[in-house]
């Protein structure tokens, strides 16, 4: 379960490489003028989506967040879809309601759309959690939180309940050391943001979150916890925002050390080296795959791009369930 | 002790053991459904005791224990809905209700809109004051709900009505605000079918007929315009009492239908009236039936201040029968 084969660690790198090129084309378009609204780059992300995502069974729940592209893929929604639904087309997974990757929720797939309040899907989470120990099933939800939403009430409101009750959640803290422009420092009393579970007796540990393979261990172990009835737990994953909050945002208050700092590990060619030195994999199969990732990717926005403005006519439709 | 005129067959028990029946019928019912809040858990039974016994009956798993964590707990409750549960959630007292704001009115009401996931979740939130409560424990806050799309609110004025429209927001699909008068839990008495009795969400009742006039409420208010409307009959003037029950969705049909045939309308509740939900019924008259008007729409609600504790001033905030009835004769007079 938690242990993996060549083939699927090259498999989790054509699902890292797919995040990056869905974010760069995803950003270029943006700054061409070819977007709507904004977007919120997932670069440097990747690990974090990536290796938590791959532990999931797709019986579990799972709530990502809004840099979190690869998760919402590796749950199945299709980089077309969410394309569309980035350009605000009929065809998007929101139908043109929300923006990006706001309201990407999809029960079909046991994926829980987030909303801009961070961290409101923190609670919503523990409530699919909840909805296994009340059926008496075997699995577990995983939502994601940032280091700024590690500071809402709401947050330490639902750790102090996951405990209590035993809930199979799984709380990945993702640290990207910004919440808009307040670095961590200035958020946070802690300096280990972790150890705010240890407050509700939960149990939590620190993962580079650049490498990918850390993240998957650590979180899969955690999931497998959750669904054995051991409880909840929290993995704070340490990663690093590259670009701005959103697209307009130049980001010019993090230092370039910093930047520099995180560039010199990035997860996506950290992990491409990876296998090369460990697993033997040819640098013309890594071409091979990046150049096949890439034209599905291109495919992809063309195909948003060509799809169709939702009907106005639709506007008042899906309010209230039936 | 005021009575309420539903026709039936029926025992007479109180607005809370009407509510209580319908939780036991439901979470017999229906294995998903289940509730959570404050207190309710062990031989506790909840601050109003609405829940007492469930536990004993439906275990922990099905009668939640929570935090003082309305937020958190709120939000836990979507998820479960999500998931398929069917939550009913205890607000220990409706002005606790605003912790949770995010949780319902950004999380909850916008989900099914934005990406189909339906939440049916119902909030019990006791409201309503007239009791020296004070500003935090005597809310009627049910305006605040009104005005967010993907929620339905509702605000049950008898035994009968607390009941099958409980029991219709359990089975609903959508996030439901179910505000209970619990100045009215022992107080009022009424018929109660004892089976599966349910009441259709967003359907107004006329609670007595008349021609002069429509007096237009819900929730506890609509036992003032009753007694307003007795005392009026004396006097010859005959004043319709329009029970709403749902405030959303609204019953615009029955409330056009009534004010079309008497031509006077006068909107009552006990929240205040600033900005309160009658003011959407006062344009939607103005709007949709100015022409059968005779006398311009008159409303009745608390002060535009927080709800006061100390008896003589929680009088001069709250209407009730008498100031209903004066401002009636002042209508039939026009």
């Amino acid at each position: 379960m938690t242990s993996l084969s060549a083939v699927e660690r090259l498999d989790i790198y054509r699902w890292m490489y797919r995040t990056r090129r869905f974010d760069e084309v995803m950003v270029s378009m943006f700054k061409q003028g070819r977007g709507l609204g904004t977007c919120f780059s997932a670069r440097g992300h990747e690990a974090v989506s990536i290796g938590a995502g791959w532990g999931l069974q797709p019986e579990d729940f799972a709530a990502p967040m809004h840099r979190n592209v690869g998760m919402f893929m590796l749950r199945g929604l299709p980089p077309d879809q969410l394309y569309s639904n980035y350009l605000g087309r009929a065809n998007g997974t929101t139908r043109g309601r929300d923006a990006n990757l706001h309201g990407n929720g999809d029960l079909s797939r046991n994926l829980i759309g987030f909303i801009s309040h961070i961290p409101q899907s923190l609670p919503v989470a523990l409530g699919a959690a909840m909805s296994f120990r009340y059926r008496r099933q075997p699995q577990a939800a995983l939502t994601v939180c940032g280091d700024g939403g590690s500071t809402a009430g709401v947050f330490h409101e639902t750790l102090n309940m996951a405990v209590l009750y035993k809930a199979p959640l799984v709380v990945v803290l993702e640290n990207n050391q910004y919440a808009y422009s307040t670095p961590v420092a200035e958020h946070t009393a802690v300096s280990e943001l972790h150890l705010k579970a240890r407050a509700y007796d939960m149990p939590s540990q620190v993962v580079d979150g650049n490498n990918v393979l850390e993240v998957f261990k650590a979180v899969s172990a955690a999931l497998a916890q959750a669904r054995a009835g051991e409880g909840p737990s929290l993995v704070e994953a340490r990663t690093m925002r590259m670009l701005g909050h959103a697209i307009h945002d130049g980001a010019e208050y993090v230092p370039d050390e910093l930047l520099a700092h995180w560039e010199a590990r990035d997860p996506v060619v950290r992990f491409q080296r990876w296998l090369q030195n460990n697993d033997g994999v040819r640098p013309d199969e890594l071409q091979e795959l990046e150049r096949a990732e890439s034209e599905l990717i291109d495919q992809a926005f063309a195909a948003a791009e060509a799809s169709p403005f939702p009907d106005p006519d639709t506007v008042k439709a899906g309010v209230y369930a039936d | 002790m005021p009575t309420d005129s539903h026709a039936g067959d029926s025992r007479r028990i109180t607005y809370l053991e009407a509510l209580a029946e319908a939780l036991d019928q439901e979470m017999a019912r229906n294995p998903d459904v289940l509730v959570l809040g404050e207190d309710i858990g062990g031989e506790f039974g909840g601050a109003f005791k609405a829940t007492k016994g469930l536990w004993q009956k439906y275990g922990e798993h099905r009668v939640i224990n929570t935090p003082m964590a309305e937020l958190g707990f709120t939000g836990m409750a979507t998820g479960m809905a999500l998931a398929g549960l069917r939550p009913v959630i205890e607000m220990q007292f409706a002005d606790f209700i605003s912790t949770a704001f995010d949780a319902i009115v950004q999380y909850a009401a916008s989900t099914h809109y934005i990406w189909q996931g339906a939440v049916p979740w119902t909030i019990r939130a006791p409201a309503d004051g007239g009791t020296s409560s004070g500003p935090f424990h005597s809310q009627n806050p049910e305006a605040w709900f009104a005005h967010v799309p993907g929620l339905k609110v509702i605000c049950p004025g008898t035994p009968a009505d607390v009941k099958g429209l409980l029991t219709s927001a359990i089975r609903d699909n959508n996030p439901v605000i179910f505000f209970e008068s619990k100045t009215l839990y022992r107080s009022l008495r009424g018929p109660v079918p004892p089976g599966e009795h349910l009441v259709p969400i967003g359907k107004a009742r006329q609670a007595r007929p008349g021609a002069d006039l429509t007096i237009i409420t819900y929730g506890a208010m609509l036992q003032s315009a009753l007694a307003a409307a007795e005392e009026l009959a004396g006097e010859d003037i005959e004043a319709a009492v329009l029970d709403l029950r749902t405030v959303k969705p609204l019953d615009t049909d029955q409330i056009l239908e009534s004010v079309k045939a008497t031509g006077k309308a006068l909107i009552v509740h006990a929240a205040n009236r600033m900005m309160g939900c009658g003011a959407e019924v006062a344009a939607l008259i103005a709007e949709e039936c100015f022409e059968y008007l005779d006398a311009p729409v008159r409303r009745l609600g608390g002060l535009d201040t927080p709800v006061p504790f100390s008896p003589p001033l929680e009088q001069a905030y709250r209407p009730d029968a008498e100031r209903i009835a004066a401002a009636a004769r002042d209508l039939d007079a026009w």
